[in-house]
């Protein structure tokens, strides 16, 4: 069973990396993730995994040497955060379209600029589109489970793509909090061997992997991409159930808290989740209907049952902790409004930018947002869909 | 929630503020408790203002945001009075711990008015005594413990002790200063 | 594998994944060597055999056979004539290489 112990986020990351003993960890070190590599070599060196860790020069050569390593036939994973990921960007689409089931430890921090190390989501959203599945925790204990769930995802053969696995940078990352570990023996049968079916290094066969995708393939090779991230939202929920049966902690493609009869609805990624949960709570105390929905899937997107989801509420309030500059607000805002759409939701939604560079997010600021939904559904309209919360006027 | 206790500290980086912080939440943990111990990040190097955080409750704490009405606050260099509004926020019916050699009549003035319990500790004067060197976060550790009560001073000893034990597996001499720079804070604090 | 099974009028469902080729040395099934308008000639009689230069062609398209080169796979050469320069006994004519 179960261990109880208190751990950073990073932390609980590395040891999840450890437990799942890969073959090959490249990585380069960047803050707020530098800790995961850094513990990880020491588990290398001390002889507590069998893993090759190769010390590269630059995120760009990390996930250049992952993309290598993963087609040769190893079980490979990383760990970056912010600019790193930036200067992996070409290698992402590389690791994603030859279908290699990397798994990726992101800690989430602002993408420059001003230049900040603080957490955001905007490094992550930015790749929002380079094929990998994303996950995204709440606490340490959420990016250790996600993180374990990451290769039995990954490797499935109907998905067979490269796992972002995020973390709140600093606020989860750094933070040491309570959490429940598993046994090695239980990591380790849960994730199995990796047995790829076609891998460079097999005397048996002969491959190449990557080939020059003329216009005549280019689109069928995208549309097998995209089927491929279809079929992975099936595969999250069946090996989360299996998850559970050996954790007792249960995931789903997104929480729902006090959501059911809520009139006013979150939705939101990541650590600030927790802080609304307080939120939440204190505003039912006082009769008002209040409910969250923190997404953890987010690539591939459950526009439909999000939708569901939020179909009794009368106003939703959308939270993005990243900009797209857009001049209609966040990536999630974006996917969310579709959703409703999609689904012909009569939910009035709006859309909140918060968070961004570290900036803190309190519970008494998340009442605030639930305040003004108040006023929106009485007005029965939303005149102004973007909005900023927590920012000096 | 209600039983939770939030606690702040104001360090200087290179003091060990953070580190305090997180050792206050590792033993804590021992204790059965649900503990949170997060640094503030910024660009900061060593000497620079630096905030630590501790959450400390008997159940599972969500909010992930910094603490901003402390019940506790720790003030790990006493220069940092001058510089930082230390008792911001801080519940009357807290208290705050100052590591300093002054009477508390002088500490008083730079408080910004905070009319709740003040305790002083001359945490240079243990650690030389104690260790020879000067490390201030282990004797504020026992202070914010024994001012604060998160858990018994008995038990508090104990559980550092394995720690110690664990940690400096290779030179039981600091395991002895340390133990006794704990043991001389907790009397020291007043 | 079949290499039909890559062929342009499959569907995305037929394609292999990632488009990857489960197969070595499939470019002997492409004549490439039609892209070409200029073709090395090979001068069998000034010929040395000091088979310098088999290993510099890009499209192997120098057949070896008993430690000697015959001539040229002209399916797969494509006319880039670095044989030419890495033959030093003037055995490989090419228009406009020297």
């Amino acid at each position: 069973m179960g261990k109880r112990d208190r751990l950073s986020g990073n932390e609980a990351v590395a040891i999840a990396m450890r437990q799942i003993n890969p073959d090959v960890m490249p990585a380069f070190p960047i803050t707020p993730s530098t800790e995961i590599p850094q513990y990880f070599s020491s588990f290398v060196a001390n002889g507590q995994v069998d893993t090759e860790f190769i010390p590269v020069e630059s995120e760009h050569s990390a996930m250049s040497a992952a993309i290598g390593a993963e087609a040769a036939g190893a079980r490979t994973l990383t760990a970056t955060s912010s600019c790193g990921m930036a200067l992996m960007w070409e290698e992402l689409y590389v690791a994603a379209s030859n279908r290699l089931p990397i798994a990726l430890a992101l800690v989430n921090r602002a993408l420059s600029g001003p230049i900040n190390i603080n957490c955001d989501h905007s490094d992550s959203m930015g790749a929002r589109d380079a094929g990998w599945i994303q996950i995204y925790a709440e606490n340490n204990q959420e990016a250790y489970d996600n993180f374990i769930q990451a290769y039995p995802i990954a490797e499935n053969a109907k998905v067979r793509l490269p796992i972002m696995i995020c973390q709140d940078g600093f606020i989860t990352s750094h933070a040491v909090e309570n959490i429940e570990l598993l046994e090695d023996k239980e990591v380790q049968a849960f994730v199995g061997d990796y047995t790829p079916e076609h891998y460079l290094l097999n005397q048996k066969e002969t491959m190449a992997v990557g080939p020059y995708a003329v216009s005549n393939y280019y689109m069928e090779a995208k549309k097998q991409h995209a089927q491929a991230m279809t079929n992975a939202k099936q595969i999250v929920l069946e090996v989360a159930k299996k998850f559970a049966e050996i954790s007792g902690r249960e995931y789903g493609l997104f929480e729902e808290y006090r959501l059911e009869d809520a009139e006013y609805a979150m939705v939101i990624i990541g650590s600030a989740a927790g802080t609304a949960k307080d939120a939440v709570d204190a505003l039912r105390e006082k009769g008002v209907k209040a409910g969250l929905l923190k997404i953890r899937l987010f690539r591939p997107f459950p526009a439909e049952e999000i939708a569901q989801a939020l179909s009794h509420a009368k106003v939703v309030a959308i939270m993005d902790r990243a900009e797209s500059l857009s001049s209609q607000g966040g990536p999630l805002g974006s996917e969310v409004m579709a959703a409703l759409y999609r689904a012909r939701s009569q939910v009035l939604a709006v859309n909140y930018i918060y968070g961004l560079g570290g900036r803190d997010v309190r519970v008494d600021q998340v009442a605030e947002v639930f305040g003004q939904l108040e006023k929106d559904a009485a007005a029965g309209k939303i005149a102004d869909a973007y909005r900023y919360l927590g920012l000096r006027e | 929630m209600k039983d939770m206790v939030e606690i702040r500290w104001h360090g200087r980086g290179g003091q060990g503020a953070k580190t305090a912080a997180l050792l206050l939440a590792d033993v804590a943990f021992q204790t059965g408790k649900y503990v949170q111990g997060f640094p503030e990040y910024g660009p900061e190097r060593m000497g620079a203002p630096i905030t630590a955080y501790n959450r400390i409750g008997s159940e599972k704490i969500r909010v992930h945001s910094n603490i901003y009405e402390p019940d506790f606050v720790v003030v790990v260099d006493e220069s940092l009075l001058e510089t930082v509004h230390v008792t911001q926020g801080l519940k009357k019916e807290g208290a705050i711990v100052v590591n300093t050699a002054l009477p508390k009549e002088e500490l008083q003035k730079h408080l910004q008015g905070y009319e709740g319990k003040l305790y002083t500790i001359d945490a240079k004067k243990v650690s030389l005594e104690a260790l020879g060197k000067y490390f201030p976060n282990t004797p504020m550790l026992a202070a914010i413990v024994k001012v604060s009560g998160v858990m018994e001073e008995e038990i508090f000893l104990q559980e550092m002790e394995s720690s110690f034990r664990h940690k400096f597996a290779s030179k039981p001499e600091v395991i002895e200063g340390n133990m006794k720079a704990l043991k001389m804070a907790l009397q020291e604090v007043r | 594998m079949d290499l039909h099974k890559l062929g342009e009028t499959c569907g995305w469902q037929e394609l292999t994944e990632g488009m990857q080729i489960y197969q070595g040395g499939t470019s002997a099934e492409f004549a490439t060597g039609e892209w070409t308008a200029v073709k090395p000639e090979f001068i069998e009689a000034d010929c040395t055999q000091c088979l310098l230069c088999v290993p510099v062609c890009p499209d192997s398209a120098i057949p070896v056979k008993d430690k000697k080169r015959g001539n040229f796979d002209y399916n797969h050469c494509k006319g880039c004539g670095i044989c030419v320069n890495a033959c030093h006994a003037g055995a490989i004519k090419m228009e406009g290489v020297k």
